[in-house]
């Protein structure tokens, strides 16, 4: 039993090579220097129905990241999730987590990776404290000396300490859902797969579990976070991916995801109808015109820069009482992305 | 490989071949890490442990006996004796020369210790299984049911592991079963009727303290007869995500096979029927024990576990958990 001091250096090339390690082709903005803690390789699912679920998706969540896994219902998000905890196998591809394929290696891998999984799910006629002994018992590498302090850690740390000893049925949701974080924070873990983890909770739980999702971050465990409030993911994430009817859509950091939603110029004015002429002689596109507002896409790559637009209106004699450009957000990018929405942009 | 290397002190859960994650991690936008972590707080690979393979079997043993329901299916097999007992001290005049009735019920009168044994032949061919049914049928359906399955399954509790312990724990609920049967019957016969030494079937007689042994023999050859059925119940367990609707089956399974087993006509397949020789625990009320039939029962038990054991795991292990 040699106690070898190995640190798995985290910058070094030589972990990005698995065991299983396919053909190592950076699908997505990887950064070079981060190896991937999941890696997908045209993973997919088709159920026993024929509904194809996940349909060829190539992930690769760099490790460190907070990771935000996004996509509108039944886009094939928790189906990706179940792959890649080994709850389902695969119809073809190949699901790599911590260096190994998944679901051949769960024994060896999942004592490393906490998940919260479609809600919560615990057993009512325990205690909190119950539910959580239960599940590190189920951890054959936990060790049973120190569970009692584990538990009592982990409920310390979404602090529920106080709703210990009450039967978990008499939980809020937003308890039961503290409870599960709680459970997958049981060991300390490389990798946390949480699924919709402010579910439930109210604005100052939400914020709690935020600041510990950046706490744990900060403790070098990546995130793989999947959530539909988008921003919640603009918050806390560092990368994202973009689900939809079972494929992925796009992934990358989110301020490149971000930057993909063009900004619109807003202009407010009382004469509406006069500026619109006049934005729209100087090539801004799309114009909506409402009581004292205007907005509209300005011509990209235009030598016509926005100082210019706004010196027209006002020769033109528009009163012009604002004049910006509204930053675009992960929601219009997510919006422009899933076509789920009026306003499609290519 | 000496200690001194190791810069923290040994940390107790690290592996030997532990991977730490290194502190230096780069994550963009997080502030930076204050401080070195505890070493408790250090990621890797822990080695699987004996004692924390074994704590899924003691959990589940202990939350099996934890559940309303578990405590309730006892009490009412508990139940079982006192009435039977009270029945046979009313109706004692009643029962003499009757040809019918459950065996050792004539004798019961005589000696309380035959209770016992009365009370397992009533509660054998219906109670008893009924019971073991809704355990094991609820076993992992009831657990797909609530979510916890996959749960226990990321935790990782192995799938394998996860059913052997859910067999460990139905047989032990077998086990408790038997007793909460096997002791009231002796309280209340020792409460209701004389009690000493006790005549066997072979007509010899042993003291109390023999037939004590007897009683606890015979308990355990009874939870032992039911191994079958709670195989049985693990299967049909695994092919569905409703716990209610895994017991119903599991208990209708009970019952068909009784009513075939009591049929004439399919005289050729009663044989291998699990509930077949359940009553042969009686032959080990002879003097010498008359082993072969409780041994053929034994081994019928096994078949059904190592065919429906089987089935079980090979459905455990390919099943899609989508619940």
């Amino acid at each position: 039993m040699t106690q070898s001091p190995v640190v798995e250096s985290i910058d070094s090339v030589d972990t990005e090579e698995t065991p299983v390690g396919g053909p190592a082709t950076a699908a997505g903005p990887t950064r070079a220097d981060s190896p991937a803690v999941i890696r997908t390789q045209g993973l997919t699912k088709r159920f026993a129905g024929g509904q194809l679920a996940v349909d060829g998706l190539d992930l690769t969540v760099p490790r460190g990241s907070v990771f935000g896994f996004l996509g509108p219902n039944g886009s094939g998000k928790t189906t990706t999730i179940r792959m890649l905890m080994g709850l389902i196998a695969p119809t073809s591809g190949v699901a790599t987590v911590l260096g190994a394929s998944m679901p051949q290696s769960v024994g060896s891998v999942l004592p490393r990776v906490g998940a919260l999984i479609e809600g919560p799910a615990l057993y009512g006629f325990l205690s909190g404290r119950d539910n959580l002994v239960r599940y590190d018992c189920a951890d054959p590498t936990a060790d049973p000396r120190t569970r009692a302090r584990r538990v009592s850690e982990a409920l310390d740390r979404v602090g529920l300490t106080a709703a210990a000893g009450k039967k978990a049925r008499a939980y809020s949701l937003g308890m039961k859902q503290r409870l599960g974080l709680a459970a997958a924070l049981l060991q300390p873990r490389e990798l946390l797969v949480l699924d919709e983890p402010t579910n439930g909770l109210d604005p100052q739980g939400m914020r709690e579990i935020r600041a510990l999702i950046r706490e744990l971050a900060g403790e070098g465990t990546t995130v793989f976070l999947s959530s539909h409030l988008l921003d919640e993911i603009e918050q806390v994430c560092t990368h994202a991916a973009v689900m939809s009817k079972g494929r992925l859509l796009v992934q990358g950091t989110v301020r490149e995801l971000a930057a993909r939603a063009q900004g619109r110029l807003v202009v407010r004015t009382p004469d509406a109808a006069r500026a619109a002429e006049v934005l729209a002689a100087r090539g801004v596109s799309d114009i909506r015109v409402a009581e004292s507002r205007v907005d509209g896409e300005p011509a990209t790559a235009g030598d016509d820069p926005l100082p210019g637009l706004c010196a027209a209106l006002v020769e033109a004699g528009v009163r012009v009482s604002g004049f910006g450009v509204e930053r675009g957000t992960l929601e219009d990018a997510f919006v422009a992305l899933t076509g789920e929405g009026f306003d499609v942009a290519g | 490989m000496s200690q001194a290397e190791v810069a923290p002190p040994a940390p107790t859960v690290s592996a030997p071949k532990a991977a730490p994650v290194s502190t230096t991690v780069a994550a963009p936008v997080m502030e930076p890490v204050m401080e070195p972590m505890a070493a408790s707080m250090v990621a890797g690979v822990r080695p699987q442990t004996a004692a924390g393979f074994l704590a899924l079997f003691r959990n589940e043993i202990t939350l099996t006996f934890r559940r309303t329901r578990t405590i309730a299916l006892l009490g009412l097999l508990a139940a079982l004796p006192v009435l039977l007992g009270v029945v046979v001290k009313i109706q004692t005049g009643n029962l003499h020369g009757g040809p019918g009735g459950p065996a050792f019920i004539a004798q019961v009168t005589q000696n309380g210790l035959f209770l016992v044994f009365a009370a397992i032949t009533v509660a054998l061919p219906v109670f008893l299984p009924m019971t073991v049914g809704v355990v094991a049928g609820d076993s992992i359906a009831g657990e797909a049911a609530t979510g916890t399955l996959r749960y226990l399954l990321v935790a990782p509790a192995g799938r394998t592991r996860l059913l052997a312990a859910k067999f460990a724990a139905a047989m032990a609920f077998c086990w408790a079963a038997t007793l909460a049967v096997a002791l009231s019957a002796l309280a209340t016969g020792a409460a209701l009727f004389p009690m000493g030494g006790m005549t066997l079937l072979s007509g010899d007689t042993i003291g109390l303290g023999g037939a004590l042994l007897r009683a606890v023999l015979i308990a355990g050859v009874v939870a032992l007869s039911l191994a079958g059925l709670v195989a049985i119940g693990l299967f049909v367990s695994t092919l569905t995500g409703s716990g209610i609707a895994a017991m119903a089956t599991t208990v209708g399974l009970v019952i068909l096979v009784q009513i075939l087993d009591s049929l004439p006509q399919l005289q050729a397949i009663q044989p291998w029927l699990f509930t077949d020789h359940w009553l042969t625990f009686a032959d080990l009320l002879r003097e010498p024990m008359y082993w072969d039939g409780v041994l053929h029962n034994l081994g019928l038990q096994a078949l059904y576990l190592a065919v429906f054991g089987s089935a079980a795991w090979a459905r455990l292990t390919s099943r899609d958990i989508t619940a």
